[in-house]
């Protein structure tokens, strides 16, 4: 019956040309995946070296330095309990600041200060990246209510 | 006294909504005197939705005008200092108000298909308004339960939070409007599957009803995903155009599925098949609205566009979406029989074209699905936060684009029903020769071979060559002499067709040279310097604080040169700002562009480094207008096809005269 063969074909044809995408597709997508980890998991050696990763946390206040002709800056990342070096070459997004939450994708280095490639200024309303307050939420000093706006003066 | 007319105008809409969801849907039903009495009651509910709405909206509109800061959304997101038109946009720059949006342009789409659906049958359009009166009613309660603008502050502040000011520009203004008339049309195609399910008939004028009103929709959309990715050029500061980012996704796993709706429909039209891939697409399309608006108003997601986390919010959209896509994938399994299959077609035909571009885009839209969905699902199972970054996108999207960019040259030419493949090599030889060998030489001729460059080039070539020789044949009378007077000859469709695949062409051929010739360095200028980047001089000359109406900066002056020019006048003067708003205390970057069709001249400035230098990203961007150019085009073709004759309804009226009826189911 060569409609029905021909049909077949067909179908297995469409199934082997699903599969070998399925293949690429799972294939791309499990050698992009990004971890993220909190500084308390770096400092503790949990975080790999060498396959990019991300750290979120608060910018430790007053550790902010230009090195070099200016254009590297590095920062300290903290969850409240382990604090972790970043150095980034670049310019900063406008939401990053000291003593707010900030999430950076790089590399550990082998002296264990973290070289980003990126540093992420993807905020809420609240100026909190939820990575970040996940990481201090796990450290155990999670984030207080946001500030609203100014109010009224009491008569 | 307004915010509560407001919201008395937003409970009235949801009752008329509810009305108009459930009288005429089930007058269809009953039939008889009755049933045609409650289907009357559609065209009026849907025109009265629509001037609820617009009272409401405008309301809002006043109020944010006026600066009341005792409710609670103008105290949030206005601010005394604010300009007038900034006012207007912070409307919509907040998520009840952008909700308060979504509403609007939903009872307005509602109210226009009232108006112009009047040679429908009334059974069709008493299910199609009935559907849409639905989901106008889900939204409703959504505003009423979860969001209302009109809430009250008490006691009101003395000054505003201010509108973000990432917002508060024009782009930003127009994104949220054209981006939800787009997602907004998709319900149209929605509602067109959902009651011709019901009513179990899908014939050729069905197909015919729908496709203006989608491909309307797909125009918007293709220009507010534009308008976005414009906006975060130039305002973003870094000179990316598109990031992956799930919010991004959001919108663009939509108007992949449209295009692939808009083509299927006009399979639909013409042969009567694809029936099946029409309704699941319609209905997917539309889903993929709701999630998309999901992703962005539940707090799953960290943006610029995400807003204060409120658990609320999430599960009733949940529960909606849950509702809308489990309803009508239910009643498209229960009805699917009703369908019935169309006439075959050959293996190599117009239609076997458009079904490979059909599960091409829907393969891509599942691709950028998983890697947009991935994360979230692991991070709500609480099995960790990962990301998927652009290397995934752009491994999986580009292989599955090409074959379909590929496909968009041949099939305009193909047959319907059979087309033959020798008759096709013989009109198309010459373009694809001329293709393959420009795209070989170009990047040659410049700096050397790029089998990437080279790659982009050809399809954009190939396809523009395609519509050469399609206008070519289209123009050519029977003398075989070339006439513009045979423009009128052919429909609006077909011209509308090619104009935007010429825009796609132009979109490629963008998208390639952009990302193969940029040139762009982060560095530290002092006031004096100059720099050569990408054949351009680049000299700091000047550096002074300025003070606009609610921020306080420094702006940077740059004078731009031709490499090599030495002290000869400069090309143009940019002055890039780095600006402090004053009532968030935000920062933010406005870079300086010098734009022209053949390069973009990008400066923007990151961070001071002591008195007189700073960090500053200069980038030479060849080409990169064509990206929005080529969306541009995409979309005044689709306008173009939508205004075809044919779906006008006086050419309707005559031609449903003279035919029997429609094909049988």
């Amino acid at each position: 019956m060569k409609p029905r063969h021909k049909r077949m074909l067909w179908i297995i044809a469409g199934l082997g040309a699903l599969a070998i995408a399925a293949t690429l597709v799972l294939n791309a997508f499990r050698s992009n995946l990004v971890f993220f980890y909190t500084p308390t998991q770096i400092a503790d050696g949990e975080a790999p070296k060498g396959k990019p990763f991300r750290i979120g946390g608060l910018v430790v206040p007053e550790s902010v330095a230009r090195v070099g002709d200016g254009t590297t800056v590095t920062f300290g990342v903290t969850d409240n309990a382990k604090t972790i070096q970043v150095a980034y070459t670049g310019i900063l997004p406008d939401l990053f600041r000291e003593g707010r939450g900030v999430v950076a994708q790089g590399t550990l280095e082998h002296d264990g200060t973290f070289k980003a490639r990126e540093v992420l200024a993807k905020h809420d309303e609240n100026y909190m990246p939820p990575e970040a307050a996940e990481a201090l939420k796990r450290a155990g000093h999670p984030v207080g209510a946001p500030a609203q706006f100014q109010e009224a003066p009491k008569q | 006294m307004i915010a509560e007319l407001g919201q008395f105008a937003l409970a009235l809409a949801l009752a008329v909504s509810l009305a108009l969801g459930i009288l005429p849907m089930t007058g269809a039903a009953m039939g008889g005197a009755t049933g045609a009495r409650l289907m009357a009651v559609a065209r009026p509910a849907a025109m009265t939705l629509a001037a609820l709405a617009i009272l409401a909206f405008g309301l809002l509109t006043a109020l944010f005008v006026g600066n009341d800061f005792s409710v609670g959304l103008v105290a949030s997101h206005s601010n005394l200092s604010l300009p007038l038109h900034y006012r207007i946009a912070a409307t919509w720059g907040s998520h009840e108000g952008s909700m308060l949006l979504w509403v609007l342009i939903l009872s307005c789409w509602t109210g226009a298909v009232a108006v112009f659906s009047t040679s429908l049958p009334l059974v069709l359009r008493a299910r199609i308004l009935s559907t849409m009166g639905l989901v106008a009613a889900g939204f409703l309660m959504f505003l009423l339960f979860t969001s209302n603008p009109f809430d009250r502050l008490v006691p009101p502040p003395s000054d505003g939070r201010d509108l973000n000011p990432l917002l508060q520009d024009a782009g930003m203004v127009f994104h949220p409007p054209l981006l939800y008339m787009g997602y907004v049309g998709l319900s149209v195609a929605f509602a067109f599957s959902v009651a011709g399910l019901i009513g179990g008939r899908f014939d050729a004028a069905w197909a015919r009803w729908a496709r203006p009103w989608t491909t309307v929709a797909w125009c918007f959309l293709t220009l507010g995903i534009a308008l976005g990715s414009f906006w975060a050029y130039y305002e973003l500061g870094w000179g990316g155009w598109w990031f992956w980012d799930p919010v991004e996704n959001a919108s663009f796993m939509p108007w992949l599925i449209a295009t692939a709706l808009v083509h299927s429909l006009s399979v639909t039209e013409k042969r009567g098949t694809f029936r099946s891939w029409t309704v699941l697409l319609a209905i997917i399309g539309f889903s993929l609205s709701l999630l998309g608006t999901f992703l962005v108003r539940s707090g799953v997601l960290t943006s610029v566009h995400a807003f204060a986390t409120d658990p609320a919010r999430g599960v009733f959209i949940l529960a909606f979406l849950a509702f809308v896509v489990g309803g009508s994938l239910l009643l498209f399994a229960w009805r699917a029989p009703a369908i019935g299959n169309g006439p075959g077609f050959a293996a190599v035909s117009r239609e076997s074209l458009l079904l490979a571009n059909n599960v091409l885009l829907s393969v891509a839209m599942a691709a950028v699905l998983l890697g947009t969905l991935y994360p979230l699902v692991l991070d709500t199972l609480g099995l960790g936060k990962i990301s998927v970054g652009p290397p995934y996108f752009d491994a999986v999207f580009y292989p599955l684009m090409a074959p379909a960019l590929f496909l968009m040259g041949i099939g305009p030419l193909a047959r319907w029903k059979k087309a033959e493949l020798p008759e096709l090599v013989a009109r198309l030889r010459w373009a694809f020769a001329v293709s393959v060998i420009a795209a070989l030489l170009l990047p040659l001729a410049t700096d050397g071979f790029r089998p990437m460059t080279s790659l982009g080039l050809m399809f954009a070539l190939w396809i523009a060559a395609c519509v050469v020789v399609a206008v070519r044949d289209m123009l050519r009378g029977a003398d075989g002499r070339l006439s513009l007077r045979r423009i009128g000859v052919h429909p609006a469709s077909a011209w509308g067709m090619h104009f935007a695949h010429l825009g796609v062409a132009v979109f490629v051929a963008g998208v390639t040279l952009v990302t193969s010739y940029e040139s762009g360095r982060e560095l530290r200028m002092e006031v004096g310097q100059r720099i050569e980047i990408g054949g351009y001089d680049i000299r700091f000359v000047g550096l002074a604080p300025i003070t606009g109406p609610n921020y306080d900066g420094t702006r940077g002056v740059f004078e731009i040169r031709r490499a090599g020019a030495g002290d000869a006048a400069p090309i143009a003067m940019l002055s890039p700002e780095k600006r402090v708003y004053r009532a968030s205390g935000m920062p933010m970057t406005e870079a300086a562009i010098d734009r022209s069709l053949l390069r973009d001249v990008y400066l923007s400035m990151g961070e001071p480094i002591g008195e007189r230098a700073w960090v500053v990203r200069a980038h030479v961007k060849p080409f990169v207008n064509w990206i929005w150019l080529g969306c541009v085009l995409m979309a005044i073709g689709g306008f173009v096809a939508a205004a075809d004759r044919r779906y006008r309804r006086r050419a309707l009226e005559r031609a449903a005269r003279a035919l029997p009826g429609g094909q049988p189911a």
